[in-house]
C-alpha cells in the first residue's frame, strides 16, 4: 500500500512538474507572468487529440511536429505581443503587471478560438493505457511516459542551464537583465528564447497529459493555477525546483488520499505551499531577492 | 472644436440607437417572432456538461421549428428568435443575464441554464417575473418543496434521493439473490450533487443491511483517483458506487481498468451516460451502471437520437438530453395550445400537461425517467424503475475489463 501510494504520487507529481517547468522558464527568465500558459497546454492537448483520432499519428511521434511548432508560435507571441511591453517597461514590476494583463487577454482569445473549433465538450482518447508493473505497483504506461519526460526534461535542462554557455546566459538574464547586457548577452534574444522554450515545454506537457486526462476547452486555468503553485514553491526560474516541488506535491496528495482522506488532497497542496512560503518565501530553490 | 465634433458624433450615435431600439420595440409589439432567451455555460467548468445535455437540444429545437415555418400561434406562424448569453458557469453571471433577458430583451420565454447550482440561483427571479422555469439539468432533494414554492417551476430530473434509493433497491435485490456480498465501497465528489446523493445513498444502503466499507469524498475536478481505487480494491466489496462528475467518472473507470479492479457491480456517476464514455472505453463500457437510461427500442427515441447526431454530429447523452427534449416538445405544444404568446396562458397550458413527447404522454416534472441504467451492447438502457415500460435485465456480473489495445 505504501509503495503504491508513493509511486502513484511520483507519477502524479511528475505530471505537475511537467506542466510547470515551462512556466518557470517564462516567468523566471523572460519575466512574463503568462496567464495564458494553461490555454497553450490545452491547445497542445487538442492537437494531440486531432493527430491521434483524425490522422492516426501517435502523440509521442506527434511531438516531433508539435515541439517545433509551439516553439515558433511562442516566439511569434513574444515578438508581436510582448516585445512592446518589454520595451516600454521601466522596471520588473511594471512588466509583470503589463504581461499579466496582456496574457489575460490572450487567454480569452485562445479559449475563444478553441471553443469555436471544438465546442465546450469533454475530450479524451485512448493511448498507451496498458498497465505496467513497477516495484509492485500497477501504473498506466502513459503516466510512466509522462514521468519519464518530466525527469528527462527537468534534469536535462538543469544540466543545460548550469553547464552550457547559453544556459549561463539565460541564468544571468534571470538574475539581472540590466547587468547581463554589460557582459554582452543579448537580453532580448535570451528572453524570447526562454519564452519560446517555455511554450514548447507547455506543449510537451499538454500532449502527454492528454493521454490520460479528460480535457475540455475551459480547463486551461486549472493547469495555470497548478503550475503557478509549483513554480513559486520550487523557486521562480528554477527547473530543478519545479521538478522537485511537483514531486513533493504529488506524493503528499497521494499519501493523504491513502492514509487520511481523499477529500483533503487539495487542502494539503495549499498547506505545503503556505509552509514553504512562510519558511522560504523565495521558494525551495529560489534565491532571496535583494 | 475637437470636443464638439466628438460630442456631435456621440449625440448622433445616441439618437440612432434610440430610434433603433424603439423600432425593435415596435417590432416586438407587432409580434412577428417568438423570442426565446437563455443564459448557458459556454465557458467555465459547466461548459462541457452544457455542451452535452443542453445546448445542442436548444439549438436543434429552434432549428426544427423554424425550418417548419415557426410556431403555430393562433392563425399565425411565428419563427423563433433566440437571445443567448454565456453565464460563464457563474451564478452571479447567470442571474445578471436572466435579469437582462427579462427587463431589457423582454423575451417571451426563458429556457433554463445548465446544472443544479445555476438553476437554483435563477429560479426565484424567473418566478418573480412570472416566467415558467423548466429546470432540465438540476438534481436536488429540495425539488418537491421548490415546485410548491415557485409554482411555475418544474424540476425535471427529480431528487438525488430517487436515484440513490432506486440504486439501493436494485442492489438489495441482488444481495437477496445471493449474487453480491453486503460490502459496498462508495465515493462521491465533494460538490452538491455528490454530497446529496451519497447522503441519500448511505442511508438507503445501511437501511438495506449493506456494510459501507469505504465512504469518502474527493475534491471537485480531481481526475487522479488511482489511490482511492487501489485502497478499495483490497476491501473485497462486490459493489462499487461512485457519485462522480464527468472528468472523475472517466478517471475512475480508467484507473479501475488499469488496476484490474473488477467489482461485480460498477456504478459510476454523471458522465457515464455520455456518448463520450462509450467512445472512450468502447467494449469496456459494457456492464457499467449509472444514473439515467434511454429506451432506444422506442422508435421515437431512436429517431430523436438519429436527428441529434445529424444536427450536432454527436449523440445526445442518455439521461438529461432525453428529458430536456421531451420538455422542449412540451413547450412547443403548450405555446401552440395556448394559441397566443401570453405568458400566463402558456404557463397554464404547461401545468395541464398531456403533451405528446418522446417520453410518451408527458407533463414537465413527470417522474417517468430512468433512475438506474446500464451500458449493454453499446446502448445505455434503463434498468429501474423495473416496472417502467422497456426496463431491461441487469447484465451481471460486469464483464472483466479488457486490456487496452
Amino acid at each position: 500500500m505504501l509503495s503504491y501510494a508513493i509511486f502513484s504520487g511520483i507519477t502524479l507529481g511528475g505530471m505537475y512538474a511537467l506542466v510547470a517547468m515551462g512556466l518557470t522558464l517564462q516567468y523566471g527568465v523572460s519575466r512574463i507572468m503568462n496567464l495564458a500558459y494553461g490555454e497553450l497546454v490545452i491547445v497542445a492537448s487538442f492537437i494531440a487529440f486531432v493527430f491521434m483520432t483524425a490522422l492516426g499519428i501517435n502523440p509521442i511521434l506527434g511531438l516531433l511536429i508539435i515541439i517545433p511548432a509551439s516553439f515558433v508560435l511562442n516566439w511569434v507571441i513574444y515578438r508581436i505581443l510582448l516585445t512592446p511591453l518589454v520595451a516600454r517597461a521601466k522596471n520588473r514590476g511594471m512588466l509583470e503587471v503589463d504581461s499579466i494583463l496582456a496574457t489575460f487577454g490572450l487567454l480569452f482569445i485562445v479559449q475563444g478560438v478553441l471553443l469555436v473549433w471544438f465546442g465546450g465538450n469533454y475530450y479524451s482518447y485512448d493511448f498507451l493505457n496498458n498497465a505496467v508493473n513497477v516495484f509492485g505497483a500497477t501504473i498506466a504506461a502513459n503516466r510512466l511516459v509522462a514521468l519519464g519526460f518530466a525527469l528527462v526534461i527537468g534534469l536535462g535542462f538543469y544540466l543545460i542551464l548550469t553547464r552550457t554557455r547559453i544556459g549561463t546566459a539565460l541564468r544571468a538574464v534571470a538574475v539581472d537583465p540590466t547587468s547581463a547586457r554589460l557582459v554582452a548577452i543579448d537580453v532580448n534574444f535570451a528572453s524570447c528564447f526562454a519564452f519560446a522554450l517555455g511554450g514548447a515545454m507547455a506543449a510537451v506537457g499538454g500532449v502527454l497529459v492528454s493521454m490520460f486526462l479528460t480535457f475540455s476547452t475551459s480547463m486551461g486555468v486549472v493547469f495555470t493555477m497548478k503550475a503557478l503553485i509549483v513554480v513559486i514553491m520550487g523557486g521562480v526560474g528554477n527547473i530543478l525546483g519545479a521538478l522537485i516541488a511537483g514531486l513533493i506535491l504529488g506524493v503528499a496528495e497521494s499519501l493523504v488520499a491513502t492514509y487520511v482522506d481523499p477529500g483533503l488532497t487539495i487542502a494539503v497542496t495549499y498547506v505545503i505551499f503556505l509552509l514553504v512560503l512562510l519558511i522560504k518565501p523565495s521558494g525551495l530553490f529560489g534565491r532571496a531577492t535583494s | 472644436m475637437q470636443i464638439s465634433a466628438k460630442l456631435r458624433l456621440a449625440t448622433i450615435a445616441a439618437a440612432t440607437t434610440a430610434v433603433m431600439s424603439t423600432a425593435t420595440l415596435f417590432g416586438a409589439n407587432a409580434q412577428e417572432t417568438y423570442r426565446i432567451g437563455y443564459a448557458i455555460s459556454k465557458t467555465g467548468p459547466g461548459a462541457p456538461g452544457a455542451a452535452t445535455s443542453t445546448i445542442p437540444n436548444y439549438e436543434m429545437w429552434v432549428k426544427e421549428i423554424n425550418d417548419a415555418g415557426g410556431l403555430q400561434v393562433g392563425d399565425k406562424q411565428l419563427p423563433i428568435e433566440v437571445v443567448e448569453y454565456d453565464d460563464r458557469s457563474s451564478s452571479e453571471e447567470a442571474v445578471r443575464a436572466i435579469e437582462r433577458l427579462i427587463n431589457q430583451d423582454k423575451v417571451d420565454f426563458i429556457l433554463s441554464p445548465w446544472g443544479t447550482g445555476l438553476n437554483l440561483a435563477v429560479a426565484p427571479i424567473l418566478d418573480r417575473a412570472g416566467y415558467a422555469h423548466l429546470a432540465g439539468t438540476a438534481v436536488t432533494d429540495k425539488a418537491p418543496q421548490l415546485s410548491k414554492r415557485w409554482k411555475n417551476s418544474y424540476w425535471l430530473l427529480g431528487t438525488g434521493e430517487q436515484y440513490a434509493v432506486a440504486m439501493a433497491d436494485f442492489l438489495e435485490g441482488l444481495k437477496d439473490d445471493g449474487k453480491i456480498n453486503d460490502k459496498v465501497a462508495m465515493i462521491a465528489v465533494a460538490d452538491g450533487f455528490g454530497i446529496e446523493l451519497s447522503k441519500a445513498g448511505r442511508e438507503a444502503l445501511e437501511d438495506r443491511g449493506f456494510d459501507l466499507v469505504y465512504d469518502k469524498t474527493y475534491p471537485l475536478g480531481s481526475q487522479d483517483l488511482a489511490t482511492i481505487v487501489n485502497d478499495i480494491k483490497s476491501l473485497d466489496a462486490d459493489t462499487f458506487v461512485a457519485f462522480s462528475y464527468p472528468p472523475g467518472t472517466l478517471g475512475l473507470t480508467e484507473q479501475s481498468r488499469v488496476l484490474g479492479f473488477n467489482p461485480k457491480v460498477f456504478y459510476a456517476g454523471v458522465g457515464t451516460a455520455f456518448p463520450l464514455y462509450k467512445n472512450r472505453f468502447g467494449d469496456n463500457a459494457e456492464g457499467v451502471v449509472s444514473l439515467g437510461g434511454a429506451s432506444e427500442d422506442d422508435p421515437e427515441i431512436a429517431d430523436y437520437i438519429e436527428r441529434h447526431v445529424a444536427f450536432a454530429e454527436r449523440e445526445p447523452d442518455r439521461w438529461a438530453s432525453i428529458v430536456n427534449w421531451a420538455t422542449l416538445q412540451s413547450l412547443q405544444q403548450a405555446i401552440e395550445r395556448a394559441g397566443s404568446t401570453d405568458r400566463e396562458a402558456i404557463n397554464a397550458e404547461l401545468a395541464k400537461g398531456g403533451f405528446d413527447t418522446i417520453l410518451g404522454t408527458y407533463k414537465p416534472g413527470d417522474q417517468t425517467f430512468w433512475r438506474v441504467g446500464q451500458w449493454q451492447d453499446g446502448k445505455f438502457v434503463g434498468l429501474a424503475p423495473t416496472d417502467m415500460e422497456g426496463a431491461k435485465e441487469l447484465v451481471f456480473p460486469k464483464p472483466e475489463w479488457k486490456a487496452a489495445n
